[in-house]
């Protein structure tokens, strides 16, 4: 069973994305890296699915699959399901893929100045869309584009769309990123670690932005994070990776109150918190596993401080524990009903 | 309590800007520190923070002396760090601060083994290892830090992120400094990572007495870290107090700003925050504001803060400056008014 079973709510109409028990190996000389082992998550419209996880979980691979653009080779999907309001995507056309992008599903990353090009002006860039995809003239597709910086709050936008990236600051730019992805008006944006790359002060005004433009449009959003803080802040839901799996879903609440995966409150636990001054902070031993030889049993339990042979011997299955509270810990019980 | 250990004064590092292939003419400067002072207190770790190019990266090359200061003067125990010392002083001075840098993957030559990594200092101040005691020392620190004293003779892309900030450390402290200035130094690892470097900083300091400045742009790191905390903005340092003063009362509203703009890792408290939120970007340290260099961005700014420069100093509640009045902190605000339960 995964979490993406229908049981728990979400009608089939609502049900934006469904991706269900996903693996994706990467192949090279050396080796083979199961970097995907089975993902399952879903996202609803007008909700906010957080995806946490260290460097290397898989949270980007995972959206890349779904996206469409997963570099292939190296990367090969083996297992699994994709579905988009119900259609099963990796058995889609390659045309049928590229019209859904930007139309139905759009993405945003990082490092918005890598994913601009230099040698365009931002409204040239936002315009093309409307050209290529609306058969807008080139006129009425600049208009647009100023439309579109206008909605991201880009002060002076009819000015503004001129400009090139460099003349932007990476806000700025980030918010060029978000309104490019928004052109087409799709009812899903994947967002990957959006604000890593900016100030606090800036990070907190494109958190907002995306969280009034996703309640507003009634659009899915699924934000790829690895810092809890952010999450806390906007998630409905959380699915928390390691090793290529989710190892925890919940609501946002009850995941911060009482997480039911080992993992999960070992990252708690690190976090050095604002509203107060800890003492010593309660570390993960150990690094993450080497994607090429991934532990038997629980991936985690060679940093598992409750690990036990039953551990080491069975991979505990993702189950759930209360209506929407999903765990792959075979002492999920009872972390849930402690204390 | 006694004397601060490093006392500086009025710090300022411009850097010029330049323009022109062959002839080069300077066009204006960078103000990147743009006098700065504090103290730090012997056994305590004081926390800079401030965002991106506000001038900590640069306070920290010239308070390590690879940069040349414009002006102003830093005293290391009573010694003046930038001017005249002799050899000895000098040397003294190199073993007692070390620098401890954001980038593990960086900051290590990928082709030197950790042994010799960590033994390089001993090449420069052999005194403090003879040359036979050497590898026992290096294994000696790669203990210290939680490292395998077997691995001396592996190279640094065997090691992972938070494995490579331990060498970082480990080289930092073979030569038994006083100080050690850290820039960023977890800011490259994963949380869980985060806390085993940030424990191992912690730990160091109690064993050695050491005294840290701590350079993040992660508030709560910094505030777990530090006993004292200096905030930065475009090149002056706004307000400096105690860790519960800047982080339970700060009086500076680009304080409040900051500390308000940070996610706090409880869904529960979501809406009940109180959202202070800045607009627009910092301005060029190039070409800073008149006055006050926040009020491009200040909510508070009246017309006498692009007249006048607020300074740093103990300032009541409406901004006068009071030196006598008990528990206050420094901020350089004309207007300056302590602001409670920000954080939550
Ligand atoms: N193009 C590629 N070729 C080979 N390996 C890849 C490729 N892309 C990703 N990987 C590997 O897949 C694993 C998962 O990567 P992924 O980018 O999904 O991690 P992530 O959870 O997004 O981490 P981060 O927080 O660092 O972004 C990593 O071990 C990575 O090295
Ligand atoms: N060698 C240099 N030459 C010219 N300008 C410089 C030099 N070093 C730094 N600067 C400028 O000085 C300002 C302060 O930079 P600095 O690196 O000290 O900031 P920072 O606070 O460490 O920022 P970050 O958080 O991004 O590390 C920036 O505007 C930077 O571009
Ligand atoms: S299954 Fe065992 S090793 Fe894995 S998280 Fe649970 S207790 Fe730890
Ligand atoms: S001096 Fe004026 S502009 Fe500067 S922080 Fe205070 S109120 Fe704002
Ligand atoms: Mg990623
Ligand atoms: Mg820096």
């Amino acid at each position: 069973m995964s979490a993406t079973d229908d049981s728990t709510g979400g009608s089939s109409e609502s049900r934006l994305l469904e991706v269900e028990d996903l693996h994706v190996e990467f192949r090279t000389r050396e080796a083979t890296a199961n970097v995907l082992n089975g993902v399952g998550y879903h996202v609803d419209a007008g909700e906010t699915l957080a995806v946490l996880g260290e460097s290397g979980s898989g949270k980007s691979v995972t959206a890349q699959t779904v996206m469409g653009i997963l570099d292939t080779p190296p990367g090969f999907v083996t297992k699994g399901a994709i579905r988009y309001r119900g259609e099963e995507l990796l058995s889609a056309t390659e045309d049928r893929r590229r019209g859904l992008r930007g139309e139905n599903m759009a993405m945003i990353f990082q490092d918005a100045l890598s994913a601009l090009n230099p040698v365009y002006t931002v409204g040239f860039q936002i315009a093309e869309q409307f050209r290529f995809r609306r058969g807008m003239s080139r006129k009425d597709a600049m208009a647009k584009a100023a439309e579109m910086l206008d909605l991201v709050k880009i002060p002076n936008a009819k000015q503004r769309v001129k400009e090139f990236p460099h003349q932007f600051s990476g806000g700025m730019r980030q918010r060029a990123m978000i309104a490019m992805s928004l052109a087409l008006d799709p009812d899903l944006l994947i967002a990957d670690e959006p604000t890593t790359a900016l100030d606090v002060t800036v990070q907190a005004q494109i958190m907002d932005l995306l969280d009034e433009l996703r309640r507003e449009r009634g659009m899915g959003l699924i934000l790829i994070t690895h810092d809890l803080g952010v999450v806390a802040e906007v998630a409905d839901r959380i699915a928390v990776m390691y090793a290529g799996r989710v190892v925890e879903e919940s609501d946002a609440e009850s995941l911060y109150k009482r997480p039911a995966h080992p993992y999960t409150e070992g990252l708690m636990e690190s976090i050095p918190r604002l509203d107060q001054k800890g003492e010593q902070l309660a570390s993960i031993k150990g690094l993450p596993p080497n994607l090429a030889n991934i532990p038997e049993g629980c991936p985690f339990h060679p940093r598992c401080h409750r690990a036990t042979d039953e551990c080491r011997r069975k991979v505990p299955e993702l189950l759930e524990l209360r209506p929407g509270r999903y765990s792959a810990c075979h002492f999920a019980e009872e972390l849930i009903s402690s204390e | 309590m006694s004397e601060p250990i490093l006392q500086v004064r009025d710090l300022v590092k411009h850097f010029p800007v330049q323009q022109g292939i062959v002839f080069k003419k300077t066009i204006g400067h960078v103000r990147a520190v743009d006098g700065v002072s504090f103290d730090l207190n012997r056994g305590e770790t004081l926390g800079i923070v401030g965002e991106s190019g506000c001038g900590k990266s640069t306070l920290a090359q010239v308070l390590m002396r690879l940069e040349q200061p414009t002006s102003g003067r830093a005293l290391f125990e009573g010694v003046d760090m930038f001017g005249k010392k002799s050899a000895s002083q000098l040397r003294q001075l190199r073993r007692d601060m070390q620098i401890v840098l954001q980038d593990p993957y960086t900051s290590l030559n990928p082709r030197k083994t950790v042994g010799d990594i960590v033994g390089e200092p001993f090449e420069i101040h052999p005194e403090v290892a003879p040359k036979g005691d050497r590898q026992r020392r290096v294994q000696e620190l790669l203990d210290t830090v939680g490292l395998n004293p077997e691995h001396v003779r592996r190279y640094p892309h065997q090691f992972s992120g938070g494995q490579r900030q331990r060498i970082g450390i480990a080289r930092a402290l073979a030569l038994k400094p006083k100080v050690i200035v850290c820039d960023e130094p977890v800011s490259a690892l994963d949380v869980s990572i985060q806390a085993q470097v940030m424990n191992l900083l912690g730990d160091l300091q109690s064993e050695f007495g050491l005294s840290y400045i701590f350079i993040a742009h992660d508030l709560g790191v910094v505030r777990h870290l530090s006993d004292r905390v200096g905030v930065m903005y475009l090149g002056k340092m706004v307000e400096n107090g105690t860790e519960d003063q800047i982080y339970e009362h700060p009086q500076h509203p680009y304080t409040q700003a900051l500390l308000s703009s940070v996610p706090v890792p409880d869904p529960s408290v979501r809406d009940r925050r109180e959202a202070i939120r800045l607009t627009g970007d910092v301005p060029s340290p190039a070409n800073p504001p008149s006055g006050c260099r926040f009020r491009t961005r200040c909510w508070k700014a009246q017309d006498i803060c692009a007249e006048q420069e607020p300074e740093l100093a103990v300032r009541r509640d409406g901004g006068r400056v009071d030196l006598e009045l008990a528990d206050g902190h420094p901020s350089a605000c004309h207007f300056a008014e302590r602001h409670e339960h920000v954080v939550s």
